[in-house]
């Protein structure tokens, strides 16, 4: 546990360093991290508070703030889907329902056996293609319910959205 | 270091050799993305090399005719463009096959032909501009998009790109520069429509070692994504505008303020900045002068109050996305506690050309105190939905109508909701509203971030005010109280009224509320929050009246529980580790 724990703090370590924009900072640091483990564990939060001379409140303050940081490790695959107004008008409740029900769960979050994040996102900024969601970091716009839910079916067991 | 001319001729050079080969452009912004066009560029890239056949592939921008995505434009040597649409991989044979090797055009999927001066028609293909998609815009800031690399900033110098920055540092004086923008009229894209030379006359007044430019492309709201498709489109636009905003205001520094995830944008912005210092036209001594200045991007985590501009300054600090009280105002006090000035992306991507062309040639586009063109980006129940960039002046009706194609499935239009979810919802009247900041405001809507959301008739406004209601609760930031608590109660209330289980004196209370939170907020985020309810009770009280009294919705059945997230931030409060409850220093 402990050995594990110090190979995780390397790699928080490295991806704070190798940050390649100039100005570091709590939040850029923490995008980072989140960037190259898909998740904050409670060591990140340490290394930042440490890296930014900052203490562990204003890190977690940062941190418990926006919404894409997570803080346990991520399913193999994300899967997100828009619920602005325009995905909505033009069918977002029915592509959500389907995803839900093709998951089995009530609302956003992980499968339980860890293949699947499902998140809602308030503008995926491609509405002209509504309804938009995103598997993996691809894009795809005019889903139906049911191409939506081929999309998901087909995901694999390997780490998809790193 | 490469003097303009040499850039100049350089690009010229280059844009020749570019043009004597076959040249095939697809639109992979996000918008081409999410129609596929990725998987198109793909097939393309393997056919091309299966055929041995020698021709250039270029990912760019935006044309604006969303609908038609994905868009490929093939371009043969001294022959006009083909421009096709709706292109799948099945059809990369009859492009690489048909059209490239034999000459046939694919007509099922032929939009049109662009011939530059001199050049025939196409047999048997629409001319491009035709299309009232293309035709009626006025592409100034999104001038390039679809027809130059992003990437590639020797194509944005060969068709005239930093000639305004290079005027500036060459002709004139900072203070000709802010005479010259506060002269052609432009006021901000980024919802209030501040004049930008006063805002930039602003900085000049502040002394100081560091000076800042910050460009606003939190860009969260909506149903608007014109700010990132500049980005995606043609970058050197915004950077060259940056960069000429920080000559005529003495600043040192611009940061390029971006929402983490949008990876599109953020790259090809990065990879932007990195030709510009390359060639000299960022860092020091810029184009040889002693006018030396730095850019850089800066990401926020999602947090739509991030886009306000005191809260983004919070954001690049790295801190929580909450607003300051003001004053002091940015110019005095900004980012890092230094002078600073904001602008909306769109905003400083019109000071190129404002520059190069005159304050005279940009204030002859548009009306009245409305100058230039709007960027408008047509959704919903719309039959060609796309980004299209118009002059001001256009009633509402002319852009749905004649640009967009009007309704979709022939029905009728019942509502209209412009200007991001704070701006509230308008009713089918308002096709006559000319797109001018102060008519909007007049209608009781704003123009805002150029969206503009298409409902039909099928449509019920409390089911959409409903989603409005619950954007503004979610991404209340939390620092006031009457908004954070105010937009979860209001929120309450029309999940009540959608489900039909309202109570007696639910709107009294909703008002009661509503000038709560607009009186009790420090930004704009509380300040406008109760308009999506305000505007929707003023136009369609109808709705409301059916859920209400006859317990039913009148339009389709919408009386269901809500899907959209719950909560509020600060969100992970069960994740909160145990070293922060003991508040141990690190
Ligand atoms: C809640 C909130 C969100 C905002 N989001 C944005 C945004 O995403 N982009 C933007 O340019 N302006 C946004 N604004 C407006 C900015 O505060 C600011 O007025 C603008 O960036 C100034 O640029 P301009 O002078 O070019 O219009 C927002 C304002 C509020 C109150
Ligand atoms: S509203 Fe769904 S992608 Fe913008």
């Amino acid at each position: 546990m402990a050995a594990d724990s110090e190979t995780l703090r390397q790699q928080i370590r490295e991806s704070i360093k190798t940050q390649k924009r100039p100005t570091v900072t709590v939040l850029s640091s923490l995008l980072a991290v989140q960037d190259s483990l898909g998740y904050l564990p409670d060591e990140a939060i340490e290394e930042v508070a440490a890296h930014s001379k900052a203490t562990i409140n204003e890190v977690w303050g940062v941190a418990s703030f926006y919404t894409n940081f997570r803080f346990t490790p991520p399913a193999k695959h994300v899967v997100e889907v828009c619920w602005g107004p325009t995905c909505h008008l033009v069918g977002a409740t029915g592509i959500i329902q389907g995803l839900l029900d093709e998951f089995k769960l009530s609302g956003e979050g992980d499968t339980p056996d860890g293949r699947v994040t499902l998140r809602y996102n308030t503008c995926l900024g491609a509405c002209a293609q509504g309804p938009v969601m995103m598997v993996d970091h691809h894009l795809a716009g005019r889903v139906t319910p049911e191409t939506a839910r081929a999309k998901v079916k087909s995901l694999g067991d390997t780490n998809g959205h790193r | 270091m490469a003097t303009y001319e040499e850039l100049k001729q350089g690009a010229e050079r280059r844009w020749k050799e570019l043009n004597s080969r076959p040249w095939i452009r697809v639109g992979t912004a996000m918008c081409g993305q999410a129609a596929g066009a990725l998987e198109v560029v793909a097939t393309l890239k393997a056919k091309l090399a299966a055929r041995k056949i020698d021709a250039v592939v270029s990912e760019v921008g935006c044309l604006g005719l969303c609908y038609a995505e994905p868009i490929v434009d093939v371009a043969k040597p001294g022959k006009a463009r083909l421009l096709l649409g709706n292109v799948t991989p099945a059809d990369v044979d009859a492009i690489v096959d048909g059209y490239l090797a034999s000459n046939r055009v694919p007509p099922q999927k032929a939009l049109g032909y662009l011939a530059a001066a001199g050049q025939a028609p196409l047999a048997g293909v629409p001319d491009f501009k035709a299309l009232s998609g293309y035709g009626k815009q006025n592409r100034v800031a999104l001038r390039n998009g679809g027809h130059i690399d992003p990437t590639d900033i020797f194509q944005y110098i060969a068709t005239g790109g930093y000639a305004g920055l290079n005027k500036a540092l060459s002709a004139m004086k900072p203070a000709d520069v802010i005479k010259e923008v506060t002269d052609s009229g432009l006021r901000g894209r980024g919802g209030a429509a501040f004049p930008t030379g006063v805002k930039w006359s602003f900085l000049v007044r502040s002394n100081a070692p560091r000076k800042y430019i910050l460009c606003n492309c939190e860009e969260g709201d909506p149903g608007a994504f014109n700010d990132k498709t500049i980005l995606e489109s043609d970058p050197h636009t915004l950077l060259e505008g940056i960069t000429i905003g920080g000559y005529a205001t003495g600043s040192t520094n611009g940061y390029v303020f971006i929402r983490h995830g949008h990876d599109g944008p953020i790259n090809r912005t990065e990879a932007a900045i990195q030709q510009a210092y390359k060639a000299g036209l960022l860092g020091k001594n810029i184009l040889g002068t002693n006018f030396s200045f730095d850019i850089e991007v800066a990401l926020t985590g999602e947090s739509y109050v991030a886009g306000e501009e005191t809260a983004l300054m919070e954001a690049i600090e790295g801190h929580r996305s909450m607003p300051r009280a003001r004053p002091p105002f940015p110019a005095a006090y900004g980012v890092w506690g230094r002078p600073s000035n904001i602008n909306n992306v769109k905003t400083l991507a019109y000071a190129p050309e404002i520059i190069s062309k005159g304050a005279a040639w940009f204030s002859s586009i548009g009306v009245n105190k409305s100058k230039g063109t709007a960027i408008v980006c047509l959704t919903g129940h719309v039959q060609r939905p796309g980004i299209y960039e118009v002059a001001m002046g256009l009633t509402l009706g002319e852009v749905i109508n004649d640009i967009g194609g009007g309704v979709s499935g022939g029905k009728q239009l019942k509502l209209l909701q412009t200007g991001g979810p704070l701006g509230g919802v308008l009713s089918a009247a308002s096709t006559t509203v000319t797109i001018d900041f102060d008519e909007m405001a007049k209608a009781g809507a704003i123009l805002g971030s150029g969206g503009i959301i298409v409902a039909d008739s099928d449509t019920c406004a409390v089911d959409l005010t409903r989603n409005l209601v619950a954007f503004c609760q979610f991404e209340s930031c939390g620092k006031c109280f009457p908004c954070r608590i105010g937009t979860t109660n209001l929120l309450e209330i029309v999940d009540r009224i959608v489900t039909c289980q309202t109570r007696p004196g639910d709107l009294e209370l909703m008002r009661s509320i509503g000038k709560t939170i607009q009186a009790g907020s420090l930004c704009g985020h509380g300040q406008l929050g109760f308009n999506p309810i305000r505007s929707a009770l003023q136009h369609f009280a109808a709705d409301f009246d059916a859920h209400m009294k006859t317990g039913k919705c009148a339009t389709g059945g919408c009386e269901k529980p809500r899907l959209s997230p719950t909560n509020t931030r600060p969100f992970a409060q069960e994740a909160t580790p145990e070293a922060a409850l003991t508040g141990r220093p690190a």
